[in-house]
């Protein structure tokens, strides 16, 4: 009996540390993730003057561009895959791994090759654990992504897209990340952005309007030439601002619920104690009674 | 009063400036190009070299930027570069 008492005691001990831990990461993400939203809102003047100026030089030339041309020469195509680099953030990297497959397996139906570019360590084991092959990783920085590292993968990815077929070249880039609705909702998002979509473009960016008939310098395919790029990396560092929110807001709502969960079971465990002491104290007493009504029978 | 001219300076990460100014200077890519209000509607890639804004005020901003693009529409300008050192401020 005293045994039990003991076992439990030990569990609460060890749920109430837990405990602490999961209201330490809850605390931690909470903190973080205010930021993590600033920063995807004070990213988002540079895309929408990016994408502003993407849509008036479409709608008001006819250039073509590679980046807006369906490449035919490959079925190669690159997938990218944003995820977390630490779990404890409840099915976030679950989710965005499980919408990369189901896309993967889109891809390949439509008789494609997937080459695989992944970012966040969570992702990069599930991979290696099945040996898939990645043709590029980046680790060390899913909740909190500088722009050099956009740049870095924006850059690959470009390059990956205008190299010829034979030097491993890709028709198609894609992206898959979740994205940040709010506080609750996070919701994986699959979005090609190579060749990019003119009808995008095409479409009155953000506060609308007709756009004027602009001037261009110094001429429309210069332009959209020093353009696309950036707007290809904004499109890019975006998608890592929106996944590093999402993924905090996750781990949030995750640690927050393991903290609720610690509780019910520490209150669980002190009610089996509290049962078990009684339990000891209640045959230690029947114990001495019986004891005395033994020696005073024996008199 | 359309003698004064909307200004967002943005770089990647955030916006870097904004206001109203009197005129800006850029390096376009032919050459230096100064707007003033009522400009008419110009979309110019941006070399390496130094954006100079007067403000409203009359202050004197100045940044050197690497490249990127600039947008003149309605005495709205948007300036967006690919990274810029710290603004020098300097009396007029």
């Amino acid at each position: 009996m005293a045994g039990s008492q003991r076992v439990y005691k030990q569990r609460i001990k060890s749920t109430q540390s837990l405990k602490k831990m999961f209201r330490a990461q809850e605390l931690i993400a909470a903190s973080r993730i205010g930021r993590a939203r600033d920063r995807v809102a004070l990213a988002s003047p540079y895309s929408r003057a990016i994408t502003r100026a993407v849509s008036a030089v479409a709608t008001h030339s006819d250039v073509t561009h590679p980046f807006l041309a369906q490449r035919t020469d490959t079925n190669r195509v690159a997938l990218l895959l944003i995820a977390s680099d630490r779990g404890m953030a409840g099915a976030y990297s679950a989710t965005v791994l499980r919408e990369t497959e189901r896309q993967i397996e889109k891809l390949q139906a439509e008789g494609r090759e997937v080459d695989l570019y992944v970012s966040g360590r969570r992702a990069v084991s599930y991979f290696s654990f099945r040996q898939r092959e990645l043709a590029g990783q980046w680790i060390g920085q899913s909740d909190a992504p500088q722009y050099e590292t956009a740049l870095e993968i924006a850059d690959t990815l470009l390059e990956r897209f205008r190299a010829p077929a034979d030097e491993g070249g890709v028709a198609e880039v894609h992206v898959v990340f979740t994205q940040f609705v709010n506080m609750v909702t996070q919701r994986p998002r699959v979005i090609r952005l190579l060749p990019l979509e003119v009808v995008e473009g095409v479409a009155p960016a953000g506060d609308g309007g007709p756009l004027p008939l602009y001037d261009f310098e110094p001429d429309p395919e210069t332009v959209l030439d020093a353009l696309l790029p950036r707007y290809f990396r904004a499109r890019i560092f975006a998608s890592l601002l929106q996944a590093a929110a999402s993924e905090l807001a996750a781990r949030q709502r995750a640690m927050h619920t393991a903290t609720d969960n610690a509780e019910d079971l520490i209150r669980t465990y002190t009610r089996l104690a509290n049962q078990a002491r009684q339990g000891e104290i209640t045959q230690e007493i029947s114990e001495i009674v019986s004891g005395a009504d033994a020696l005073a029978s024996a008199s | 009063m359309a003698s004064s001219l909307e200004v967002d300076l943005v770089d990647a990460v955030g916006k870097v400036w904004s206001g109203k100014a009197r005129q800006v200077s850029a390096p376009a890519a032919d050459g230096q190009i100064g707007i003033l209000a009522g400009h008419t509607p110009i979309l110019s890639v941006l070399r390496e070299g130094e954006l100079r804004v007067q403000t409203a005020e009359g202050e004197q901003l100045a940044w050197h930027v690497d490249g990127g693009f600039l947008s003149v529409d309605s005495d709205t300008v948007t300036v967006v570069v690919d990274a810029l050192s710290d603004p020098t401020t300097s009396d007029h």
